[in-house]
């Protein structure tokens, strides 16, 4: 394996700096779980939001970051058609010798806590409204132990899927450098497992008739969580682009701006595809929309053109409304974030993608064969290890938990006091 | 059903894998990508019908 080439003294302190700033993708998505979700369940998502954040960095810290490891480092190998096939990081357990080690390796780190944070969050919207805290932290502390560092580690600590291009020449191997795979796809893909295990909210899908509409209690917090989101994605993409993309700090420009076109372009397509639907643009699934175009420009942004990235995300910005209204009204899924279709489509999206308009020839199949891994082999795993978690903790409160909210619930008191919670028909 | 088509999409996986390994020609080993890929959109058919199966059932 080939080892990281060393960071410049100027990348270093851009990356640090702009670490300071990705926090606010979390701050976004958190955000909008908690808009998107009811006003009897708004304190105890965004509690959720942060236990979820606590745990998962924690245990990936402790547990996880070992099974990472990185290029060139120490990992497990076997042979197979007489190449070396890393599944699997060799790092120090419990954070040893990490207060020794060269600062670009506590830099990497860093980037991995929050993605793995992020990662985790994905599934708590998802589970709006019926998950409990305590079984929502144990999801998290799974993703963070076990299924984040295996992708991490295939993709960005030098594991097989990463040398895809020098094993078999595909490409530069299975490109990801702002975490559309690591992260976005792995939490959508975690949420539609949670999804499929807790089931849908009560009296969101009656014997008879359409599903009932249950819409999100605060618009402002959705569109304000797109904002902030932006600013934590175009460091979170310049800051990947330079750690795993390596690419030179005179390609970082364009790396934001594909950030920004991506994202306008898919919010600009669901402005329009929600206007011709409903003959009014819908809120939520213009947020959808711009999240979509975001998680997209994650695997595409340091690698393609402008102006593919204006059509990445004028894709994304199509499909992702009509992902939400499939999911809810033809495959009955209910996803009040929309996490599946945003971060697990919008991702896989662009990381064909990047496949697509890449430069390097060989590159659309090492991607190809990246989807067919978190598809084929980290969806069956998700779905596997929170099953067994549900029979050991449920994630499902009680009906009558649901019922009163989770906040009075789990916490014992609302988000919002002063304000009187109107009776819900559907719990007649 | 839900967990039979989740079982097929290893096999999908495992397509993909062998493509690369088996065919050095780019057009070959991208067709049985595809494949693998399909196999793997097929297990997801089943298992989204398994789950709609299953919720139809437990409606009040």
């Amino acid at each position: 394996m080939t080892p990281i080439p060393p960071l410049s003294d100027a990348a270093f302190a851009l990356i640090l700096a702009l670490f300071l700033l990705a926090p606010l993708a979390i701050a976004g998505v958190a955000l909008i779980n908690t808009g998107l979700g009811r006003s009897r369940s708004a304190a105890q998502s965004l509690l959720g939001s942060l236990a979820i954040l606590a745990v998962a960095a924690i245990v990936f810290a402790l547990i996880g970051a070992t099974f990472v490891g990185a290029p060139g480092a120490a990992g497990h190998t076997f042979q197979l058609a007489g190449k070396p096939w890393s599944w699997l990081g060799a790092g120090p357990w419990l954070l040893g010798g990490l207060n020794t080690a060269a600062a670009q390796s506590q830099l990497t780190l860093l980037f991995e806590i929050l993605a793995v944070a992020l990662a985790a969050m994905l599934p708590w919207g998802s589970g709006a409204d019926r998950c409990r805290l305590i079984a929502g932290c144990a999801a998290a502390a799974i993703l963070a132990a076990l299924v984040f560092p295996l992708t991490a580690h295939w993709i960005w600590g030098g594991g097989w899927l990463a040398q895809l291009g020098v094993n078999f020449q595909l490409g530069a191997g299975f490109l990801d450098g702002g975490g559309a795979a690591t992260v976005n796809v792995l939490g959508g893909l975690g949420a539609l497992a949670l999804v499929w295990i807790a089931g849908p909210r009560r009296g969101k899908f009656p014997k008879e008739g359409l599903s009932t509409a249950l819409p999100g209690h605060n618009a402002v917090y959705v569109l304000f969580g797109c904002l902030l989101a932006l600013v934590g994605w175009l460091a979170w993409n310049v800051a990947g682009a330079v750690l795993f993309l390596h690419a030179p700090l005179s390609a970082l420009p364009m790396t934001a701006v594909n950030t920004l076109l991506c994202s306008a372009g898919a919010v600009v397509a669901t402005f329009a595809v929600t206007q011709i639907r409903f003959g009014k643009p819908d809120a939520s699934l213009c947020a959808n929309g711009w999240m979509a175009g975001l998680v997209a420009s994650s695997a595409c942004a340091g690698l393609v053109t402008p102006l593919a990235a204006i059509f990445t995300g004028l894709i994304a910005g199509i499909v992702t409304p009509l992902l939400v209204e499939l999911f809810e009204l033809a495959l009955s899924i209910d996803d009040p974030s929309g996490a599946i279709a945003v971060h697990g489509a919008g991702g896989l999206w662009g990381l064909l993608a990047a496949g697509l308009f890449a430069p390097q020839a060989g590159q659309l199949v090492a991607q190809l064969v990246g989807i067919a891994t978190l598809l084929g082999l980290i969806l069956p795993l998700v779905c596997l290890l929170f099953w067994l978690l549900n029979r050991v903790l449920p994630f499902r409160v009680d009906s009558d938990g649901e019922r009163i909210g989770m906040d009075l619930h789990e916490l014992g008191g609302g988000a919002y006091p002063e304000f009187v919670i109107h009776r819900d028909e559907s719990y007649r | 059903m839900k967990y039979a088509g989740l079982l097929v999409m290893p096999a999908g996986f495992f397509l993909s894998i062998a493509a690369v390994l088996l065919f050095p020609a780019p057009a070959p080993r991208a067709a049985f990508v595809f494949c693998g890929l399909a196999v793997e959109a097929m297990g997801l058919v089943v298992a989204v019908r398994g789950h709609m199966e299953e919720l139809r059932e437990k409606r009040p």
